[in-house]
């Protein structure tokens, strides 16, 4: 039975349906002490003294640590992506605030202690005096002459300054027509329903440190962590058991990993500390937060000509980990979408505020990027007065020109837009769609319509591109495949998958390729010890690199057993061929040999042929030739309650490529998953801060995340085009959803909304704002831009 | 007011064993869980009593361990995720939950599945709405929720065509 492209049970499932999952916050180890930080209440502040000595002396604490005690002990936190001619103006970022903190959430201190209870007693007696300063909030202030500075040692709040593409001022002043926008792409805050967790154990004897973390990539935080900690590398162990859920927020190397695992090598004694949700909205890093200005310059006809972006990127107070490769490389070189548009130019200036630092948040770049250019193509279809799909399909990237290589100079692999969009306006059924919408105007309701036709970059990446953008780290990927002498297969992956199924999906590959059952193959990833080298899992690239890596060391696998069964056949080895698990001579059928009975004669080794030597296992390092392109069509159908604003979103349409599918339930489960995050952003989520930088929408009670009750069934449809240079032919799918979902029902609500001429309006569309555009409208105020009013 | 820490006395049965203990005062359900009996599966999500992922069944009904002190619940029958499988195998809902995928990182996962538990024990056959809105207390950030609700049909389906009704519910 095929199994590649057959929607297997998961086998993840079992132990996480039944209780038995091995998450951090499980994790007890005997004589473990518990640690928790003291966070700054000020966005902004110096400390004028900081004192002690009465939480110190609270019964059951161990050790109170402050900013002071690690000087010169620890490393400060590393910024470990840094983009050249980017103008990057790095500052220290301490794992303890030293004498300034720098946004509400930042670490003051940490306690630990022998139970929580003491721990949160201790807390409450530490005496901090701050002397609080003005604070930045927005990147537009934050660029103001004269706005406070949120580092000293700098002269500005600019963080870095970059650009890419070709100067378009030419073609915007020769255009036909031109349409621009201002965009605020909000922050969000990725809520993983398993809050960060970090458990780190020192060994005196082996003077090892073992760290057990939510991480999305272990390599990675072994990497990091060790060089924070000066401890060296192969001393130092990192375990990513189950972690639940990531989306972007546990790639990064934070204060508190580090904090904990130097206590514990203080302290001798294993050290447990567990985020609460209340300050996971703090402490962890935020996602998206741009203004952008863009523009798009075209004929009448509905030929783009010219794309042009200026970015504000809200970086907060620190660069993080991967922060700023996220508004340049990921978000910049690929802002023209799936249109063959000749010229663009983009600038992004990255800003430092007074607010929890910015990262990864799934998709990272790529949902901003392809939200500006969706908006733009809606707005200049709408200028022009041609139907958006219409302008979209003249533009779309044509089969024939693949590879093709765009405005910014990076080729995507291969694609079928047009057979996307067809697929998705016909399960649509365009037709009817548009006599229900004049129907329902006529009658006054507001039904609308978002298509999108995305592409994005995934797959992340060659190794040679991740040093050429100041990437601090390859982005290849290591397989390691044993076969016991039983026959039976173990998998030590570099990628740290975290939800995405990849233990079931890599044992479809595995047993696709050596004809074994399923439940002979176990796969193992996570822990450092085990696992050679990997770079983890984020940028859709676990099963198109980590699955190169995988079939390549397969194949190696197979190769040596091919010629121990021509050994074994005694056929030349050129007469083998290898299927259903079985070597067999070309052309005599009834001489073979099982996959098994080779793996136990590898093995046994009495009789191998010359220069092969014992056992059977094989390792790969896959360095992908380019980085995959997934692409689709998105439609959504909305109706606006014009009494209430409130949108609800009525169909949802996704046509996905991403290759050839080896699990379609799970890439389809990948897909839903991330629409409806993609929903969250254009409807709901928003992170909102006030002007002295407190964060109001602080817990799960005041920011809103997708719930079953407001969510439409979604139907998910593929067309499968290979990429040409992968092993598997795979592209990536974790991110397509939260790419493609928020231009798609923030164009279907503008739509619905067109009747009334309200051509913008900020994200979230929350009821109330979208009460308050149509009451405008109403009142006869119309078509302005409704644009963000808070911060 | 009684100490909050001083030891209260309280019986109570656990995935179907009796236990006598005597507890903290401000013990919450889902700490003794989690840290007296190790029952790591029932989650916590959350400060604010919003994610559901600590959901349990007390004497039938759904409730959110965070919830609850411990001490408040003598005499009552608590089932966790644990307690949900019966020997034979899978208990329909989790059987489910593999079939149509509803879960992915797994983590609210028991908290959705006892949630479900208390649901279809009050509705044993919800439309897909009232399926929504049953899950309401809880809050998945991986699956978009269809499939959750595509298991919770299909789970109530297989509930009621099975012989037995009631015995399918533990206690
Ligand atoms: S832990 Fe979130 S509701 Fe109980
Ligand atoms: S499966 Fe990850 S939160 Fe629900």
């Amino acid at each position: 039975m095929a199994v590649l492209g057959q929607s297997v049970p998961r086998r993840e499932d079992v132990r996480l349906m039944t209780g038995r999952g091995r998450y951090t916050a499980d994790m007890v180890r005997p004589g473990q002490l518990y640690a928790i930080m003291l966070r700054s209440p000020h966005a902004h502040a110096r400390i004028r003294s900081l004192t002690t000595e009465r939480a110190r002396a609270y019964p059951g604490v161990h050790a109170i640590y402050t900013g002071r005690d690690l000087v010169g002990r620890i490393a400060p936190i590393p910024t470990a992506w840094l983009p050249p001619g980017s103008d990057l103006a790095v500052t220290e970022h301490p794992a303890l605030a030293l004498d300034t903190v720098r946004y509400v959430g930042d670490a003051v201190a940490m306690v630990v202690a022998d139970s929580l209870e003491a721990a949160r007693e201790a807390r409450n007696l530490i005496e901090v005096d701050y002397d609080v300063l003005p604070a930045v909030v927005s990147v537009t202030d934050a660029l103001r002459e004269n706005a406070p500075r949120v580092h000293d040692s700098l002269p500005t709040n600019l963080a870095l300054h970059w650009r890419a593409g070709v100067d378009v001022s030419d073609a915007f002043r020769t255009a036909e027509v031109t349409v621009r926008r201002t965009i605020v792409q909000q922050r969000l805050i990725p809520n993983p329903m398993e809050p960060r967790a970090a458990v780190a154990e020192y060994d005196p004897g082996q003077e090892s440190l073992t760290l057990w973390a939510t991480s999305q990539n272990p390599h990675i935080h072994r990497l990091l962590v060790s060089s924070v900690l000066n401890m060296p590398e192969h001393r130092v162990r990192v375990i990513a058991q189950d972690v639940g859920g990531g989306f972007g927020s546990k790639i990064a190397c934070y204060p508190d990993e580090v904090l904990v695992s130097f206590a514990a090598r203080e302290l001798r004694r294993p050290v447990k500390w567990v985020e609460e949700r209340q300050e996971h909205f703090v402490a962890t890093t935020h996602g998206r937060d741009h203004v952008e200005e863009v523009e798009l310059a075209g004929r009448r006809d509905g030929t783009i000509t010219a794309v042009r972006v200026k970015a504000l990127a809200n970086l907060g107070a620190y660069l993080s980990t991967a922060a700023p490769g996220v508004p340049t490389i990921l978000f910049g070189l690929i802002v023209t979408g799936a249109y063959d548009i000749p010229r663009a130019s983009v600038e992004v200036m990255g800003v430092y505020t007074n607010t929890t630092p910015v990262d990864a948040y799934r998709g990272a770049g790529r949902p901003e990027a392809t939200f500006l250019i969706e908006r733009l193509v809606d707005a200049f279809a709408r200028e022009i007065g041609m139907d958006p799909i219409a302008v979209r399909r003249k533009n779309l990237i044509r089969d024939e020109q693949f590879p093709y290589t765009n405005a910014f100079s990076i080729t995507y692999d291969s694609g079928r837009y047009q057979a996307a969009l067809d697929l998705a306006l016909q399960a649509l059924d365009l037709p009817r769609f548009r006599e229900e919408q004049t129907a329902a105007r006529r009658e006054g309701r507001l039904l609308g319509l978002g298509v999108t036709t995305y592409v994005e970059m995934c797959g992340l990446g060659p190794s040679e591109v991740a040093g050429a953008v100041g990437f601090q780290g390859g982005l290849w990927e290591h397989a390691l495949v044993r076969i016991l002498p039983t026959g039976k297969v173990m998998v030590m992956t570099g990628i740290s998958p975290h939800g995405q199924g990849e233990e079931t999906t890599f044992a479809q590959v595995v047993s696709d390729r050596l004809g074994c059952p399923l439940e002979d193959i176990e796969i193992m990833h996570g822990d450092t010890d085990q696992v050679s080298m990997g770079w983890g899992t984020y940028g859709s690239r676990s099963t198109a690199v980590g699955g190169g890596a995988l079939a390549m060391a397969l194949d190696r696998v197979i190769d040596k057993a091919g010629r121990i069964a021509a050994h074994t056949l005694e056929a030349d080895v050129a007469d083998i061929t290898f299927d259903g698990g079985r070597f067999s001579v070309r052309g005599a059928p009834d001489r073979s040999v099982s996959f098994a009975e080779v793996a136990l004669k590898a093995h046994l080794a009495w009789s191998l042929p010359a220069g092969v030597e014992p056992g059977l296992e094989a390792q790969a390092s896959y360095d992908p030739a380019n980085f995959t392109y997934p692409f689709g069509t998105h439609a959504a159908v909305v109706e606006v309650a014009r009494e209430t604003g409130e949108v609800r979103v009525l169909r949802y349409i996704a046509v996905d490529d991403c290759g050839p599918l080896i699990n379609p339930m799970i890439v389809e489960g990948q897909v839903r998953g991330g629409i409806v995050q993609g929903i969250g952003q254009a409807l709901w989520e928003g992170a909102v801060y006030d002007e002295t930088g407190q964060l109001l929408s602080a817990s799960l009670m005041d920011y809103a995340l997708p719930k079953a009750r407001f969510l439409p069934p979604i139907e998910v449809l593929h067309t499968e085009t290979p990429s040409p240079h992968n092993p598997l032919g795979v592209k990536g799918v974790g991110e397509t959803g939260t790419i493609a979902a928020t231009p798609t029902v923030v164009n279907a609500v503008l739509d619905a909304l067109s009747p009334l001429g309200i051509s913008d309006l900020s994200m979230p569309f929350t009821p109330e704002r979208v009460w308050r555009a149509i009451r405008d409208a109403e009142k006869g105020v119309g078509g302005r831009n409704h644009d963000h009013d808070a911060v | 007011m009684p100490d909050p820490v001083s030891p209260t006395a309280v019986t109570l049965t656990v995935n179907g064993e009796t236990r006598v203990e005597s507890l903290p005062a401000n013990l919450l359900l889902s700490e003794y869980l989690r840290e007296h009996l190790r029952l790591t599966g029932t989650h916590v999500g959350c400060d604010t009593s919003q994610c559901g992922a600590c959901t349990v069944l007390v004497d039938g009904l759904s409730v959110k361990a965070c919830t609850v002190l411990a001490v408040s619940l003598d005499k009552s029958r608590v089932v966790t995720v644990e307690g949900l499988a019966r020997p034979e195998g899978l208990h329909p809902l989790q059987a489910a939950f593999q079939a149509r995928h509803a879960l992915q990182c797994g983590f609210c996962t028991p908290g959705v599945l006892m949630t479900a538990a208390g649901l279809l024990r009050e509705t044993p056959r919800p439309s897909p709405s009232e399926i929504r809105a049953g899950l309401d207390g809880v809050l998945c950030r991986c699956t978009g929720y269809e499939n959750i609700v595509a298991a919770i049909s299909e789970a109530a389906e297989s509930i009621q065509a099975a012989a037995g009704g009631d015995a399918i519910w533990p206690s």
